[in-house]
């Protein structure tokens, strides 16, 4: 199907006229195209249909326009069984290829799944995706990398034909993190951590942007994501580490605070555990993590004791922190563990799994096996075990 | 737009004071000249003496007919404000480009997108389709009225409160800045700390009440007052979807309710149901409000669809082809829209398999819906097609429909929908559905019972001019957007930094342009029909030559309906009694027992507006003032023991002398 899409290809200018660039049709990253093709694929399925469809309502309602005598009439035929069966029968197959189709296309190009292959050619060989952490931020991205220890505002780069593995998360309210020219889409969202998969092919900037409304700034939220070649981003990474800046807690409070069409920024250094410390919502001082709060609940929780562990607001200013007319002043939870506890706690989780799959065609085995008695249970809690990497347990 | 996050309340205004004032020139001009036209009105409404005839003939009316046509005209005046939005977003899309910021500011512009969702769903479609079943179903079962009568005054004037609030959250304060479901957090108290979402909520939950009252209303009246032998399998069509649509409004408004006061409760008591902190979880809320936003598409498009099998049979002077399968369509369309609400979250990080159910949930629905298409295209094989202004409109629905249809089910795909949600090819898809389904729908609904409602057609010429402004322009205006979702261009974005886009965007809002001179087409055949009544008359009550019960009465049907309970004996009950040469029984005539007026439910609903505004505003005396009003009214009208009357015979007889006359005359 992509090389029948390549091969009419050259129709495109025809269906899309003045200065259009479908790039959600031919994008330069592999997940892109593979959604592309699927979209194409389902396109064509329905059309089956639908073209049929529409032909028919106009002959008809040509045909039998009540000036044309000619035409049979036959007011009480109002039954039949097999054109019954017929018109309930087409649309129910095409939906059980289309939905065979998508139940594949769901799995395989799903992003939490590590990718097999770099493009149509070329598979994984055993190599390890380049981690990049996302915080959206009102009204900008922030993205980590933690193997370079660099961080950027703004603008990302990544290696091409190299896999990427984004993790996810917002500081303030939902944002969907999307470069339209690599993969599709995911949610980033406050307290939560969700990821993408994706590669580019193709060495370019491309356009990368918030496509959740988040506010105010929302139209701002824009990025330039680069993909270079492996020399260009060394260069690139170099020219972080040589800005100079340190990302620490304070520095990212600082970065929080709401602000619009903020220019692009890199920072030469990075505190390790920070995005752990965003996705659990414990950046400021003397907050209680999230992953704190539940290992404290599954082994019983504090009992009444526990309700007066609040203190104020280290930030009472902080955004998102309005006093409700009729309830208390925003409060937080104190933390009780000590930093080192926090830090195993923050570190410890079990790696993500991120081996490449094996590449025979998808036949169900290709996915992750139900656990648990009735598949459920399948996954470990993600929210609780965002990953630092292994090593970079120093805390700025 | 600089409105501190913490404004001190007082104890008389609670925070309403000068911040309240709209600071946008833009917003300045609007209310001048509603003002104007509001003085205007009321002068004139003094001048010819119309406030007593409003108030006893419509306002505290408790006849279904006028109670419809009543909700038809507020859908109508707030499509008017939708659609002010609409063009508002797409010159501003238009013209930010190169550099230019546009013409609205981000706040202003954020309202504007927010509002024109909410207006055009609760306050366009939701009043214009309940005004439809309302007027339409009790005629349709032979009923004399719904089953509870004065609950549907009072659902009615709680609609009108809704759309009040909404509307007056444009001059006094703002309005939300959230999109029209207004996700948590960013409608949370810390990240929204001034009124917009407080009128959103507000809002919705006056005009709540009303829709899920009147959904148990006509539910129960679909159910308990069909005329004798009309059994369930021989309901009309479009009653059919009407009882589909109200079971799915009872099932589903409730869940909104709940929702929102949940949302209340955080923004005011600070409990901690959908916040980041504290074990809030704002998924639940995105859970929970699709729960009820995907019922609400079906029962927005259900009616709709029943509205196209009656003008289908009726312009092809035919049998509706498969009318039970049309009904277990209409049955299964209803349950499966119950599970398919996490497509509009696919992206939101499920996993692979609970998004393929979804998906896979998403396409069945396009089995039943498929059918139905291919009902009314073989309704059509082997008619007589008149081209009259429903039916043409039902073709250009089929048309558009199937093209929605297709890119709805594309979006089902979760992999297609990876590249495609939030995206304007997204916007494109709804508008398709919503406008080429819905409003298309509802105009062909409006050209067809319109005789039935004012006793004379609507003028052909400028209906045309309508259709055709209106099929064009809604290509032309969203034709771009599936183009432009396809270069990953996404929605909600005020301003653009790829010049090579701004085309798209111009050929858009060319096409709202056209869609504007289709609606003002519209507004000018329905003052030319007017003008032109004594031409367009039809006395005989069937000008269609229809199938169904409600063209056996006059047009417009007297209070009572039918002077004689109609017995059914088929489908198409009406269509039988024509051909088997059945008169109207003209003897024997009896007292008719019927509803009283009463100005009870524009009280309670107007108490509950002012409670409405009070909470938006804190003001705590007002609202603890207004709700005991509330409580109190609706006590005292439970001791209004004048609920009902009897229409003596001899009134019924002089009516049905006269129409015999009517029908005489034109007849000789």
């Amino acid at each position: 199907m992509a090389h029948l899409l390549k091969r009419l290809s050259w129709l495109a200018p025809l269906l899309l006229v003045p200065a259009c660039k479908p790039v959600v049709l031919s994008p330069s990253g592999d997940i892109a195209a593979r959604q592309a093709d699927l979209l194409v694929q389902s396109t064509l399925l329905m059309l089956i249909i639908i073209v049929p469809v529409m032909a028919l309502t106009v002959f008809f309602a040509w045909r039998y326009r009540a000036t044309n005598t000619q035409a049979s009439y036959d007011p009480d035929w109002d039954h039949s069984t097999k054109l019954e069966l017929v018109i309930w029968a087409i649309p129910l197959l095409i939906i059980v290829s289309l939905g065979a189709l998508t139940w594949v296309g769901t799995h395989l190009l799903d992003p939490y799944r590590p990718l097999d292959r770099i493009d149509a050619e070329t598979p994984v060989a055993n190599r390890q995706p380049l981690q990049v952490q996302v915080v959206a931020l009102d009204w900008k991205w922030l993205f980590i990398y933690p193997e370079q220890g660099v961080a950027s505002v703004n603008r990302m780069a990544v290696p091409v034909d190299r896999p990427v593995e984004f993790t996810l998360t917002s500081t303030s309210v939902m944002n969907a993190f999307y470069i339209p020219a690599m993969a599709g889409m995911i949610y980033a969202m406050p307290g939560m951590q969700t990821t993408l998969h994706g590669v580019f092919n193709q060495a370019g900037e491309y356009q990368g942007l918030a496509s959740h409304y988040s506010g105010h700034g929302f139209s701002g939220m824009r990025f330039k994501a680069h993909a270079l070649d492996g020399a260009g981003f060394d260069e690139w990474v170099a020219q972080a580490q040589a800005s100079g800046e340190t990302l620490d807690r304070a520095r990212y409070l600082e970065l929080e605070k709401p602000s619009e069409n903020v220019p692009p920024m890199a920072f030469a250094q990075v505190d390790p555990q920070l995005f752990s410390r965003v996705v659990n919502m414990c950046v400021e001082e003397g907050r209680m993590c999230m992953a704190e709060m539940m290992a404290l609940d599954a082994q019983g929780g504090m009992g009444l004791p526990g309700i007066a562990n609040v203190a104020a607001l280290a930030d009472a200013d902080a955004p998102g922190t309005a006093r409700p007319i009729l309830g208390l002043p925003p409060f937080q939870v104190s933390g009780i563990c000590s930093v080192e506890e926090l830090n195993d706690m923050l570190a410890s989780a079990a790696p993500s799994d991120s081996a490449p799959r094996e590449l025979a065609p998808l036949r169900g085995r290709g996915l992750d096996a139900p656990q648990g008695i009735l598949g459920l249970n399948l996954l470990p809690n993600r929210l609780t075990q965002s990953v630092p990497p292994r090593g970079a347990d120093q805390n700025l | 737009m600089a409105i501190p996050s913490e404004i001190p309340t007082t104890f008389l205004l609670g925070r309403l004071d000068w911040h309240a004032v709209p600071q946008d020139p833009i917003v300045w001009a609007t209310g001048v000249v509603v003002a104007i036209g509001g003085v205007a009105m009321l002068w004139m409404l003094h001048k010819y003496r119309l406030w007593s005839y409003l108030w006893t003939e419509w306002f505290t009316s408790v006849d279904h007919k006028k109670i419809g046509i009543m909700y038809i005209v507020l859908a109508l005046v707030m499509f008017v404000r939708g659609f002010a939005d609409a063009i508002m977003m797409r010159l501003q899309q238009a013209m930010a480009f190169n550099g230019s910021e546009g013409y609205l500011n981000a706040h202003h512009y954020d309202q504007v997108f927010s509002a024109h969702g909410v207006i055009m769903i609760f306050f366009v479609a939701m009043p214009f389709v309940t005004g439809l079943m309302n007027f339409v179903v009790p005629l349709q079962i032979g009923a004399r009225d719904v089953s509870f009568p004065f609950l549907n005054n009072f659902s009615f004037w709680m609609t009108v409160g809704g759309a009040v609030l909404t509307m007056m959250s444009l001059f006094v304060g703002e309005f939300a800045q959230t999109g029209w479901l207004a996700f948590p957090p960013l409608s949370g108290l810390g990240y929204s700390p001034y009124v917009g979402v407080d009128y959103y909520i507000w809002g919705l939950q006056v005009a709540g009440v009303g829709t899920t009252l009147s959904g148990i209303n006509l539910l129960v009246t679909i159910i308990k007052m069909r005329a004798p032998g009309m059994t369930m399998m021989r309901m009309p069509i479009f009653t059919w979807t009407a009882l589909c649509t109200n079971i799915l409004i009872v099932a589903s408004f409730p869940v909104l309710t709940a929702t929102l006061v949940l949302l209340t409760l955080d923004r005011y008591v600070g409990t901690n149901f959908f916040t980041n902190d504290l074990g809030g979880n704002a998924m639940m809320y995105v859970n929970l409000i699709w729960i009820w936003g995907h019922p609400e598409v079906y029962i927005l498009i259900l009616p709709l669809f029943g509205v196209y099998s009656e003008v289908v049979a009726t312009f092809t002077g035919k049998r509706l082809f498969g009318y039970t399968s049309m009904v277990y369509a209409t049955v299964c369309i209803t349950i499966l829209s119950y599970l398919v609400w996490l497509h509009h979250f696919f992206t939101m990080g499920s996993g692979a398999s609970v998004n393929s159910f979804f998906g896979i949930t998403t396409m069945i629905i396009s089995v039943p819906t498929g059918a139905k298409i291919f009902n009314w295209l073989f309704t059509m094989y082997r008619s007589r097609i008149r081209f009259e202004l429903p039916m043409m409109w039902t073709v250009a629905f089929m048309l558009t429909f199937v093209i929605g249809g297709m890119t709805g089910v594309l979006l089902a795909v979760p992999p297609a929908d990876f590249v495609l949600h939030n995206s304007l090819f997204l916007v494109a898809h709804f508008h398709n559905v919503i406008i080429g389904g819905v409003l298309f729908g509802l105009f062909a609904a409006v050209n067809y019972w319109w005789p039935k409602a004012f006793g004379f057609r609507l003028d052909a010429f400028w209906g045309k001019v309508s259709f055709w402004f209106w099929v064009v322009g809604f290509w032309t205006a969203f034709a771009p957007l599936y183009i432009l979702g396809l270069m990953g261009v996404t929605r909600r974005v005020r301003v653009f930094d790829d010049p090579s886009l701004q085309i798209w965007f111009v050929i858009a809002a060319f096409g709202a342009a056209l869609i504007a001179v289709g609606i003002a087409a519209m507004f000018v055949q329905f003052a030319v029909s007017i003008r032109n009544r004594d031409t367009l008359r039809d006395v005989t009550g069937d000008p269609w030559d229809g199938r169904t019960l409600e063209w056996a009465t006059s047009s417009p049907p007297p209070a009572y309906n039918f002077a004689f309970t109609p017995v059914s004996h088929g489908l198409d009950t009406w269509w039988d009694m024509k051909r088997f040469g059945q008169t109207r029984p003209r003897a024997e005539y009896l007292p008719i027992h019927m509803p009283r007026n009463t100005g009870a439910g524009v009280i309670i609903a107007g108490l509950a507006t002012v409670c409405g505004f009070a909470l938006v505003w804190y003001i705590w005396w007002l609202a603890a003032l207004s709700f005991a009003g509330v409580v109190i009214a609706s006590i005292v009208h439970t001791f209004n023991y004048g609920r009902d009357y009897h229409i003596p015979a001899a009134e019924v007889r002089a009516t049905e002398a006269a129409r015999d006359r009517q029908l005489s005359a034109q007849g000789a």
